[in-house]
């Protein structure tokens, strides 16, 4: 099964293009991808340590051992900002894999079967999207104790409706198309008809989902961090730095500043991407070469 | 135009040496390459070609309608205005005053929130013909001249409360209000019925002959144009290839690309062996070959050099003209003549009856209408109310009808796709509506399905290879039946190359999917194929193709067809069975040559009269039957028998009595009516 693997690597490299000839998208997508990149090789590639405290160095303003300052512990502001990226990236990818593989599934089951299903699904969704978000995470947070692994799940938790929604609007639309039936006709399976003919036509909002649930889970995080919910210290993020930072702004301005610019930034990247992802998608034009084979018909005699 | 010249008055319409070609795509895309053409008062123009040909962007091109990136020269002139040079404001009085347009589609023409009466008078209102004490009056009366019954009411109504064929009428009373000179009607009828669009080009025809005014008429239907225009201009690869009168066109063409079409038309009138198709596709117009656009496609052209250098120019002679290089070899394209009717009739070998394929009893499809908060079922839509037929192995039964009557339902619901509420449908023996899912799914390896659109049916992220490959991997054959290779025979075998398997669906053109479609279902290698109206997406040059493939691998693979259309050529040409549906039942069934000459019931006459015949000679024919009304809605069929609101033989008893689908006495027909009989002599044609 090679050919099915080349559309996606095709159809991918031809929207990956296309995005990335807009300006704004190219900046985004250079910022994120250095946000990750460095995130994630910090320890390698950058001689700082979010967690060695200068006891001596409290609130040391910017210099040439700390970049941008120390914070009250002696700490390096800027390396902390860095791992608070890892925070911030982890809890995206964890909420968006728990909303996307719990989400999808269900939109599918309805918006295929319809009927009882449907009605079900839905209206567990109906229930999720009543729960304020933040609220639930906290309430969820107090029974399962700070941690990382709680403030994912429950940011997740809060995402699987968006998810559920727009994959079920996409099945219906494709349900009653031809070549969906046409599998039915030949035998196919549900399962088989909603997986291998359904799902791989119906990504690209659900790919655009991603990005906005990214961003989406970005912000909560941070907000439950500012709250003094999020992930217990001393492990460094972006949300608890604000926080902290927010006591000392005339003592050391950059302890708030630099996350919060951080924050920004990547938030506005991943909205810049969504944004321009779902124009280059909703682009109906046909990926593959518009044109009809050259090679001509064979014509019986 | 010789024609013209003879004329006094100048023509309506000046077209000269007109070339437009769009330049949006980043390379420049020549739609319309360099023609000229009159239009005179009081005549019609037929504008024919297939799918890319030009003829749509020459009609927006008139009216200064184009899009910014059409790049266009040549001179336009409607009346005194010079179209190409005109500023904004001179165009939308010439729009206004001059010219009427009628469109395919009168859904999307009329816009949903505005009353009729408002929209038909609205150009005249707001360029002063017509002041808004005077309006509805004026509306009414033009309604009155499309003959749209009790018009001081329908001038209140909205666009949904008048019928497919009523909007259409409506349009043309719009486009003819305030005695326009020039009308260009695109495609007016291909949207509609076969009966509607009767009753539609007879209107056209009536507002024309009052009015006098000129009317270009595009289509790709020849028989409409045999029925209404006096002039013929044919169009291929953006240039007009062929004029002349239509009794000249169709009589004795002079360019190979107007044998062709005339060649690959199935019609009613003559029964031929086979089509005899143009090889190969129309070019589109960013992919023009070299030199003569039809060379690669023309048996006459094809091995020329002159034809691959230099395309010929548009040369008149005796009063018609013809672009082709070899004008005088066109005759010996034309051949014997075709054989007259029953020449050929492909019966199956049916020495004893084999028992039936596929057997289906009293099949009823309704859908449930809900209404209200608690959702309760208030009525039903009987979509297939009572439809009995089979089909023999290796044999093909036509099942033929208007949009609505429920055929596409009946087809679906014998593959399983839609639940039948009642009735019976035995395959091969076996009952197929109480099946579990499993042996479903292995029956209906035996039983395929061919989609009508073959754009919507071929999923469009996997290569054909794959597509036609799935039905082998889902029911675990692929190893066993020779993986790919099988594929790649059954490629050859729809006469596609095999070389073509790792592209995509919208690598191909439209006859070319409809042939994956069709490898698709033979993979399994069925018994039994429905054909959903297989060739109606089809330009009339792959049509023949598609239809000449279908009867090759029926003979070669012994397949039975159950062929649903609503094209009663197409049907004549390739079934041996033919059942006519009206809402939701079958009113008349019998062999094909019983059916097309001796017609029993009066729906199936009316429908055969209404059909355009491709010859002009036989216009005015005086057989045609006009029914009144339109099809009545399946969720509130009419009481008794559910065509007598529309039927020239109704009495009172239709009303009250449905009546029996039984065998007539007379001939090897059945026929639910209750006074089912040939037509009389007089009223035949």
């Amino acid at each position: 099964m090679s050919a099915p693997a080349r559309t996606a690597w095709h159809r991918a490299r031809i929207t990956a293009g296309r995005v990335l000839s807009r300006p704004a998208a190219a900046i985004s997508v250079t910022y994120l991808a250095i946000t990750i990149f460095v995130s994630l090789t910090a320890q390698w590639i950058l001689p700082i340590d979010p967690l060695y405290q200068e006891l001596s160095a409290t609130l040391e303003p910017p210099g040439a051992q700390f970049w941008f300052g120390a914070d009250e512990l002696g700490r390096d502001i800027f390396a902390r900002v860095i791992y608070g990226a890892r925070t911030s990236l982890l809890t995206a990818a964890g909420a968006v894999v728990i909303a996307a593989s719990i989400g999808v599934p269900m939109g599918l089951v309805a918006g295929y079967f319809g009927g009882w299903r449907d009605a079900v699904l839905m209206r567990i969704v109906d229930v999720l999207l009543a729960l304020p978000g933040i609220l639930f995470a906290m309430a969820l947070i107090a029974v399962l104790g700070r941690s990382q692994a709680a403030a994912l799940v429950a940011v997740g938790i809060t995402g699987i409706p968006s998810f559920a929604r727009i994959t079920r609007a996409q099945v219906l639309s494709l349900r009653q198309r031809d070549f969906v039936l046409a599998v039915e006709a030949l035998g196919g399976s549900a399962s088989y008809n909603m997986f291998r003919t359904v799902l791989p036509n119906a990504w690209s909002p659900i790919l655009v989902q991603v990005v906005i649930l990214s961003s989406v889970a970005i912000l909560l995080e941070a907000a439950l961090a500012f709250l003094g919910v999020g992930i217990p210290p001393p492990t460094p993020s972006w949300g608890e730095m604000l926080r902290t930072g927010k006591s000392y702004l005339y003592e050391a301005p950059t302890y708030a500043v630099l996350p919060g610019l951080a924050l920004t930034l990547t938030i506005l990247s991943l909205d810049t991407l969504g944004r321009v992802l779902a124009n280059v998608l909703e682009d109906r034009r046909e990926i593959a070469e518009d044109e009809p084979a050259a090679a001509p018909v064979q014509v019986k005699p | 135009m010789a024609e013209g010249g003879a004329r006094s008055a100048p023509p309506v319409l000046s077209v000269r040496n007109l070339s437009v070609t769009f330049t949006g795509s980043g390379r420049d895309v020549p739609a319309v390459r360099d023609i000229s053409f009159d239009v005179h008062a009081g005549e019609v123009l037929g504008i024919v070609g297939e799918s890319g040909s030009g003829k749509s962007v020459t009609s927006l091109a008139i009216t200064g309608l184009l899009p910014p990136t059409a790049r266009v020269s040549g001179t336009l002139r409607v009346g005194e205005v010079d179209v190409t040079t005109a500023d904004a404001e001179t165009l939308r009085h010439m729009r206004g005053r001059e010219v009427g347009m009628i469109f395919q589609d009168p859904t999307t023409t009329l816009n949903p929130v505005l009353p009729i009466g408002r929209q038909v008078i609205e150009g005249q209102v707001s360029h002063g013909f017509v002041t808004q004490a005077e309006a509805p009056a004026r509306a009414a009366a033009l309604l009155r001249e499309v003959d749209i019954p009790d018009p001081a009411t329908r001038i209140g109504q909205y666009p949904h409360q008048f019928s497919g064929g009523m909007r259409q009428r409506a349009v043309i009373a719009m486009a003819m209000a305030g005695e326009k000179r020039l009308i260009i009607a695109d495609e007016p009828t291909t949207a509609l019925d076969v009966t509607v669009q009767a009753q539609v080009l007879a209107v056209l025809a009536k507002r024309q002959a009052e009015t006098g005014a000129a009317v270009i008429l595009i289509t790709h239907d020849l028989g409409v144009v045999a029925e209404t225009a006096d002039r013929v201009a044919v169009m291929y690869g953006g240039r007009i290839v062929e004029t002349g009168t239509v009794r000249e066109i169709f009589a004795a063409p002079r360019h190979p690309y107007t044998v062709g079409l005339l060649q690959s038309l199935p019609r009613l009138d003559v029964v031929a062996d086979r089509l005899v198709p143009i090889p190969g596709q129309p070019p589109t117009p960013a992919r023009l070959p070299p030199g003569c656009a039809f060379r690669p496609r023309c048996p006459i052209g094809r091995d020329r050099p002159l034809c691959a250098a230099e395309d010929p120019a548009l040369r008149a002679d005796a009063g018609r003209a013809t672009a082709c290089h070899f004008p005088d070899e066109i005759p010996t394209l034309l051949g014997a003549p075709m054989p007259p009717r029953a020449a050929a009739t492909p019966k199956p070998a049916t020495t004893t009856a084999p028992p039936p394929l596929l057997e289906v009893e009293n099949l009823q499809v309704h859908f449930p209408i809900r209404t209200g908060l608690l959702r309760r079922q208030t009525g039903s839509v009987r979509a297939v109310d009572g439809v009995s037929l089979s089909v023999r192995p290796g044999e093909t039964l036509g099942l033929v009808g208007e949009s609505g009557c429920g055929k596409t339902t009946t087809g679906r619901a014998i593959m399983g796709l839609i639940r039948a509420t009642g009735g019976s449908i035995r395959f091969g023996g076996d009952e197929v509506t109480t099946m579990d899912p499993a042996a479903l799914r292995r029956t209906r390896r035996n039983m395929q399905y061919i989609f009508q659109d073959p754009y919507a049916s071929l999923n469009p992220i996997k290569t054909v290879g794959d597509i036609v490959a799935e039905p082998l991997r889902i029911h675990g054959l692929f190893d066993d039946a020779g993986g790919m290779k099988r594929v790649a025979e059954l490629f050859e075998l729809v006469g596609l190359s095999p070389t073509m398997l790792g592209r995509y669906p919208a690598e191909f053109s439209g006859g070319q999917k409809q042939r994956i479609g069709i490898a698709r279902a033979l993979a399994l290698a069925p018994k039994l194929l429905i054909l959903d109206e297989p060739v109606a997406a089809l330009d009339v040059s792959i049509q023949a193709q598609v239809v000449n493939l279908l009867q090759d691998l029926q003979k070669e693979l012994g397949l039975a067809y159950l062929f649903i259309a609503h094209d009663l050529s197409v049907v004549r040409h390739i079934c041996n069975r033919v059942a006519v549906m009206y809402l939701g039942r079958i009113v008349e069934q019998a062999d094909r040559d019983t059916l097309y000459e001796q017609p029993a019931h009066p729906y199936t006459q009316s429908l055969l009269s209404a059909v355009p015949v491709p010859d002009p000679a036989r216009r005015g024919h005086t057989g045609r039957i006009v029914l009144q009304g339109d099809i009545p809605s399946p969720a509130k069929p009419p009481s008794g028998c559910p065509f007598h609101p529309r039927c020239f033989r109704a009495e009172a008893r239709c009303s009250t009595e449905i009546p029996a689908f039984r065998d007539l006495p007379t001939q090897p027909t059945r026929a639910a009516c209750h006074f089912a009989a040939p037509r009389l002599p007089e009223q035949a044609a």
